[in-house]
């Protein structure tokens, strides 16, 4: 009952199931946590709106955006990954999401902040829809923890619009 | 003859006999376990190992993630874990979701967050799109460093026979 095999393990049963339930604390302590954040996203530009020689339709915008995501830092948490998109309808599909944008906010000084860009991924539809349409644009945030359970949201905003004819 | 009956009528018969059954149930509870939860978390392989760098610096290489699936629908910014036909399953996260009026079908499009490029080079028989039924899980939480040791198994699989003797070494002569 005393052999060192059997210290061993009652050692290292204890020290793995001590840091199971502190990763679990870890956790659970991000839902004490209620986050506020702001963001706003101005369309300065749309630079060109072209159909494809495959046929779908295709844009390029530059896009002003701005945020306040501190608020939803913790000690827990390790970063926070951010993507803008593009949410429209068209006749054949209910919802289509396109993202235009991403960035990952290491740290909480970097959570404030403004850029001017324009979109980093092709915006390019699954047809030729997108003359005229109206769409809504996305700030989606995913916070990534040290460890334990992810967190998820986003921030809504309606009201934006392409051209009738193509640019 | 008489050998072997006095063998069998011996107490060192049944010791065996019930070190053999205390084995088979530590190696059932392990599975009932196991399904268990592939059945809680709806997802064919509810842990997953993070092997390449592709997440990074969200997911390293040697971290685990615990996945979960329901009939929700796919939307953009949800990581998840797919395997569409091919020999490991890849972790990237949704950036085009596509989903049909009618049948509610989706075209989803994935990308890893390191990686300059989409995943449509990735998907099997030229598939430009994924399907839902590709997708075997979201990814919900994670732990980091854990899954090291599974790595260094498949990569040196010696490792894994001398854990295997030597814990099946330590539950033959274990007393108990």
């Amino acid at each position: 009952m005393h052999s060192f095999g059997y210290r061993l393990n009652g050692l290292l049963t204890f020290a793995v199931t001590i840091l199971a339930l502190m990763c679990v604390i870890a956790s659970l302590s991000d839902n004490l946590n209620i986050p506020s954040p702001s963001a706003e996203i101005q369309i300065m530009n749309i630079n060109w709106f072209q159909k494809q020689p495959k046929g779908s339709d295709e844009v390029s915008l530059t896009m002003n955006i701005s945020a306040d995501l501190q608020s939803l830092f913790t000690w827990n948490t390790k970063q926070v990954f951010i993507f803008v998109a593009a949410e429209y309808e068209t006749r054949k599909n209910s919802l289509n999401q396109v993202s235009l944008w991403d960035a990952i906010i290491p740290a909480k000084e970097r959570a404030k902040f403004w850029i001017r860009s324009s979109n980093k991924y092709r915006f390019v539809d699954h047809g030729k829809n997108l003359r005229g349409k109206e769409f809504n644009l996305t700030l989606h945030w995913h916070v990534m923890p040290k460890t334990g359970k992810m967190f998820a949201d986003k921030i809504v905003m309606s009201g934006y619009s392409l051209p009738e004819e193509y640019i | 003859m008489g050998w072997i009956e006095e063998n069998m009528k011996s107490t060192h018969f049944r010791q065996i006999l019930s070190q053999a059954i205390s084995l088979g149930m530590v190696i059932s509870s392990a599975l009932i376990i196991w399904k268990g939860l592939i059945y809680i978390t709806g997802s064919e392989s509810p842990v997953v190992v993070v092997l390449s760098g592709s997440m990074e610096p969200g997911f390293k290489r040697g971290d685990i993630l615990f996945l979960y699936m329901n009939k929700d629908p796919i939307r953009a910014g949800q990581i998840v874990v797919f395997n569409d036909g091919r020999d490991v399953p890849i972790v990237h996260r949704v950036i085009e979701v596509h989903e049909q009026r009618d049948s509610k079908e989706a075209d989803i499009l994935t990308k890893g967050d390191a990686n300059p490029h989409d995943d449509r080079m990735l998907y099997t028989s030229s598939n430009r799109w994924l399907q839902r039924k590709y997708i075997m899980g979201r990814a919900v939480g994670f732990l980091p460093y854990v899954g090291w040791l599974t790595i260094i198994m498949t990569d040196k699989p010696i490792i894994k026979y001398i854990l295997l003797g030597a814990l099946g070494l330590l539950v033959i002569t274990s007393k108990e």
